[in-house]
């Protein structure tokens, strides 16, 4: 539905991004994940037409971005990072106006814009001025209008940003829903929104793509090794040495205890692609302990975005940021 | 086409539900009034539409700005260009479509002034082809002196910038006859020629030359081009 074949951008003499390929199957929800300034918007504004690449092609269903772009900006519905709205119209007269530019004639425009303010929400500010609406309320009339000539590639940058926790969750779902019957394109710096919507994910640092996979997969390609977390009740000293006993392990830490039923929690690393977990709960049944728990442990979105994207020297400068705005924004 | 007219549509329910234009307009219809009684209370009072319409053609050079201003700078300012041009719309016809809707306003600005016409046929006996010539002409400047304000507010994101872009755009090409007068010769000739003022003079005579057409027209299409084309190439940078 979308492709992307070695695009590269330059502002001026810096580049934004450079080399980027790839390509989204129709129906299919992509993360588009990346500190801010990594080249995410640059890379959205190019994919809908707004701004032509340096070098390299772009097409949308089958058409060109630059040599045949009304063709593909009609298949485009797109969610700029600024929610840009003319805040002088009406929520009504707005959706209208943009589905009138967008080709619908008269009685799917009324239609269309009656479903989409059901979709969103938004019946009980359909007469009023843009002008008087709220951040979350502004951003769904943003989303309104990109879904309201029914696209089949929605793009949407940064969808959750500066909405309160209950309409991110209620913006999440919807993203959720409109995968399947559109072609999802969803940037954010927020983890694990990620992990929630997406079924794919790119992480993009510094202009150029450093990581393509599933959430979940991500996270076992980066582990180093395999981690398993178990809860047991016995001697904590002899648990520990037990453990280290079985062959692949290659440490135990003593994580916590809860004292109160005496059972301990302990974390276990293991040489990665080894499956430990039914050795270390017969060394554990067998040594007649109890076993409480015992769950291999993915590491966090969070975890890997900072592996990908933090390199020695700039570690403090990127991973701080990055981790900061995280806590800010979750 | 049907885009063009979407946008021009749009544009004008925003200046009939803002202030903007018809506080610009009274203005308009107000500092037109005073030209009109200082003819009426005058020695020589004239049953002609002269008398008003040319200074009253002046106040362009505030009128025509202060509609276009907020046309293409507002969009640049607000991001909505990003949607406009990821829409499938062409360049030219977000142009042409604000430009209708600053044209329309216009008009209906002019026809406005309608009622000191209405009195000179009351009280006199004026001649109509030069009142039909002279609101011709009205037209005409004030389309291109439009499409000089469409250009202003294509360069920038910034209203008030843009509005004096054109302010000082339209005030040059307006009085630099006197200049060309003073100078005289092949340069004051040429100077003379690009005045706006002196293509108008003829059309409040009563006099319809093909070459003050022309000399409209063709700034209309010049500046609505460059419009056109300053919007391209801020995408590129």
């Amino acid at each position: 539905m979308i492709e992307l074949d070695s695009i590269t951008k330059y502002y001026g003499n810096y580049p934004a991004v450079t080399d980027i390929s790839f390509r989204v199957e129709k129906g299919e929800i992509l993360g588009f994940l990346g500190p801010n300034g990594a080249g995410k918007s640059t890379t959205m504004k190019i994919i809908t037409g707004f701004m032509p690449p340096t070098e390299g092609t772009c097409t949308v269903a089958g058409n060109d971005i630059l040599t045949n772009s009304l063709e593909a900006r009609r298949h485009i519905g797109y969610l700029p990072e600024t929610v840009p709205l003319y805040t002088d119209m009406t929520v009504s007269d707005y959706l209208e106006f943009m589905g009138k530019i967008r080709g619908l004639k008269r009685e799917r425009l009324h239609k269309r814009v009656d479903a989409v303010v059901q979709i969103c929400r938004l019946e009980e500010y359909f007469d009023t001025f843009i002008s008087k609406l709220s951040k979350g309320f502004r951003q769904r009339v943003g989303i309104a209008q990109s879904i309201i000539h029914e696209p089949d590639v929605l793009i949407l940058d940064e969808p959750t940003i500066g909405i309160d926790p209950i309409q991110v969750v209620e913006t999440r779902e919807l993203i959720k829903s409109l995968g399947g019957e559109h072609t999802l394109i969803v940037s954010t710096h927020i983890l694990p929104e990620v992990s929630m919507i997406c079924e794919r994910v790119i992480i993009i640092h510094e202009g150029q793509i450093v990581a393509v996979d599933k959430p979940e997969n991500l996270a076992t390609r980066l582990r180093g090794t395999e981690r398993v977390e178990l809860d047991v009740k016995g001697p904590t000293r002899e648990i520990v040495s037990a453990l280290e006993k079985v062959s692949g392990v290659e440490s135990v830490n003593r994580k916590s205890s809860l004292s109160d039923k005496g059972y301990s929690s302990f974390e276990i690393e293991a040489t990665r692609g080894l499956e430990i977990r039914s050795d270390l709960a017969s060394s554990i049944v067998n040594n007649k302990w109890d076993l409480l728990r015992l769950e291999a442990v993915g590491m966090s979105l969070e975890e890997i975005f900072l592996r990908l994207t933090t390199t020695e020297n700039d570690t403090n400068k990127t991973g701080n940021m990055s981790v900061g705005e995280v806590s800010q924004s979750e | 086409m049907n885009n063009t007219l979407t946008i021009a549509w749009k544009e004008l329910k925003i200046y009939f539900q803002t202030p903007t234009a018809y506080v610009v307009s009274a203005m308009f219809v107000m500092f037109a009034g005073i030209t009109f009684i200082l003819n009426v209370i005058g020695t020589n009072p004239e049953a002609t539409v002269r008398s008003f319409v040319v200074p009253s053609s002046i106040f362009y050079i505030l009128l025509a700005p202060l509609l276009t201003m907020r046309l293409l700078a507002e969009e640049q300012k607000l991001g909505t260009f990003e949607l406009l041009f990821t829409s499938p719309v062409k360049d030219w016809e977000v142009v042409i479509g604000k430009y209708i809707a600053s044209l329309v306003t216009l008009i209906a600005t002019l026809a406005a002034t309608l009622y000191y016409v209405i009195m000179i046929y009351a009280f006199g006996e004026p001649d109509s082809g030069p009142v039909m010539s002279a609101y011709l002409g009205m037209i005409l400047y004030g389309a291109a002196a439009l499409a000089i304000g469409m250009l202003a507010s294509s360069l920038t994101s910034n209203q008030i910038v843009s509005a004096v872009l054109g302010m000082g755009t339209l005030l040059i090409l307006t009085f630099i006859d006197t200049l060309g007068t003073r100078l005289g010769g092949v340069t004051g000739d040429i100077i003379l020629e690009i005045s706006m003022r002196t293509h108008f003079g003829d059309f409040a005579r009563g006099v319809v030359d093909t070459s003050h057409i022309v000399y409209y027209l063709s700034i209309i299409a010049v500046f609505l081009f460059l419009a056109v084309r300053s919007l391209e190439t801020r995408r590129w940078r």
